[in-house]
């Protein structure tokens, strides 16, 4: 079977020893089985991220993300690009855009690009989109079931979506109050999808490092709901998402006395255990909370 | 507070006087929108920070328009923003409030209004730096850059504060101590200087911030 060829774009939380490091290890045998190939965009810079408004400004924001659609363009043309951080798929599709909207804003941003001796063609309309979208619609809910091999019998998740996964883009078809295609992949790996009222809160973002008291009351939420509808774990489609949530748990049963234990996974994860993947494979080695009941299945 | 930055200020008051919608318009990131807002409250019941800022977007907007220049660019409303993005997926009237949130910060910082101190200032300008220097962020001297923003006492006090989740994140191969000598970094960096250093170059000639 050929292939399904994508340009892709890690981003800077996804590199070896970063933050996200275990996200990007549990795509391989997702892509194995599906027959994906994610091709890595030579030399691609920091898509700018939401955060970088202050300092940036709009220009030299969207250029950076020019940047990285002249390189996608010329070395991998005609392939979609995929990330598999929001923020990133975010600033990508964001760049797209504008450039397409403002011929003024493209012909500026190719000025700019002349330092790096690229160019952004005039008609470049090339889809930015999240890995999520590639399995949903690509794939589809069926041909993600088809190699799974170990369901995740009697696991309850709480599927968290967050911000940017869902917002302002959020996957076609989909609402922005109470999206349901996590959920969906959640079931579809054979595992129980609990209720959960706290599906698309805000979990600080960036505003966790520069504001950790605002930012731990909404990630207390986010935990403590997943606890009242009886969550084994949360299931997120964000790195950043899944860094606040499972990193400040410890900070917020130091300071408010709780005891939260919950472990914050990817929906790649999952898939990766019901597909046969080992822990290592399945980057459960890289939780700070370990998902238990997940290692237990991948380790049979 | 630079000179260069005073002077920016003081020519923008004499150009737009009073009328700061014409001049949000021309200089802020999609300010063009916020004579569309309709004042009906709803970003200001969206916002996960909602109790902490002074003003809400919808004020902000209307306080626009009002031609309160001091007082939006000197509210640290904007730099509550989490990017969220509720606020606009759920604004009636589809205004893009979270950039021109943004947008507004943006200008007041670089006019030299902006709150002194902001901790969300401050990571910005932080993350900004980091991306741009390697090309890519570099995860661990941006965290010990804001830790240490505050000077070295306190600097050590909040890495101490986090030493056990740092640890934790090292065990679990999602940081590397090794990042402080040799981080991930873009083969262009030079390049990548020159093409921003080009792009705010023209972004500051069209706001008239050169």
């Amino acid at each position: 079977m050929t292939k399904k060829q994508y340009a892709f774009y890690p981003g800077c939380s996804s590199q070896k020893g970063a933050s996200a490091a275990n996200y990007i290890t549990s795509f391989g045998v997702i892509c194995d089985k599906l027959d994906i190939q994610l091709n890595e965009i030579p030399d691609w810079n920091c898509c700018a991220a939401s955060i970088g408004y202050a300092e940036g400004g709009e220009l030299p924001r969207i250029v950076m993300g020019a940047r990285n659609l002249a390189l996608s363009d010329q070395h991998l043309p005609g392939q979609d690009i995929v990330s598999g951080c929001p923020a990133c798929w975010l600033a990508n599709r964001e760049a797209t855009e504008r450039l397409q909207h403002s011929s003024s804003l493209m012909a500026e941003a190719n000025e700019a690009l002349k330092e790096v001796s690229l160019n952004l063609r005039t008609d470049f309309n090339t889809k930015s989109r999240h890995f999520t979208e590639v399995l949903i619609e690509d794939i589809g809910y069926a041909g993600m079931k088809a190699p799974v091999i170990k369901p995740l019998d009697g696991v309850k998740i709480a599927g968290y979506v967050g911000c940017q996964a869902n917002r302002p883009y959020g996957i076609a078809g989909e609402s922005f109050e109470n999206p349901q295609y996590l959920d969906k992949m959640i079931e579809t790996v054979g595992a129980e999808a609990v209720p959960y009222d706290q599906k698309v809160t805000c979990c600080g973002g960036a505003l966790a490092f520069s504001e950790p008291e605002k930012a731990q009351a909404l990630i207390r939420n986010i935990v403590e709901s997943a606890y009242d509808h009886g969550a084994d774990l949360i299931v997120t489609p964000c790195p950043l998402c899944q860094a606040n949530v499972e990193i400040y748990q410890s900070e917020i049963n130091k300071k408010q006395g709780t005891k939260f234990n919950m472990p914050v996974v990817y929906y790649t994860q999952l898939l990766n255990v019901a597909y046969g993947g080992s822990i290592k494979e399945s980057g459960l080695d890289g939780q700070l909370i370990r998902a238990e009941k997940l290692e237990k299945i991948a380790g049979k | 507070m630079t000179t260069a930055m005073t002077t920016a200020n003081e020519t923008a008051v004499a150009k737009y006087k009073n009328n700061f919608l014409k001049e949000v318009e021309a200089t802020v990131e999609e300010g063009h929108w916020v004579k569309m807002c309709m004042q009906c409250g709803v970003c200001a019941g969206s916002c996960p920070f909602g109790p902490h800022w002074e003003h809400s977007p919808q004020k902000i907007f209307m306080m626009i328009r009002a031609g309160k220049r001091e007082e939006v660019l000197k509210s640290d409303s904007m730099w509550m923003c989490t990017s969220c993005y509720s606020c606009m997926v759920r604004c009636p009237r589809q205004l893009p409030i979270t950039h021109i949130m943004h947008g507004l910060a943006n200008y007041a910082y670089r006019l030299g209004l902006s709150p002194r101190g902001q901790p969300n200032q401050a990571i910005a300008k932080l993350f900004w730096d980091s991306a741009l220097k390697y090309g890519r962020v570099n995860e661990l001297k941006f965290s010990l850059a804001m830790y240490f923003r505050d000077g070295f006492v306190q600097g050590v006090k909040n890495a101490l504060a986090m030493q056990g989740v740092g640890l934790g994140l090292v065990k679990a191969g999602r940081l590397n101590p090794l990042e402080i000598i040799s981080g991930h970094t873009c083969k262009d960096t030079s390049g990548i200087h020159k093409m921003i250093a080009k792009a705010r170059e023209i972004e500051d000639r069209r706001r008239g911030l050169a």
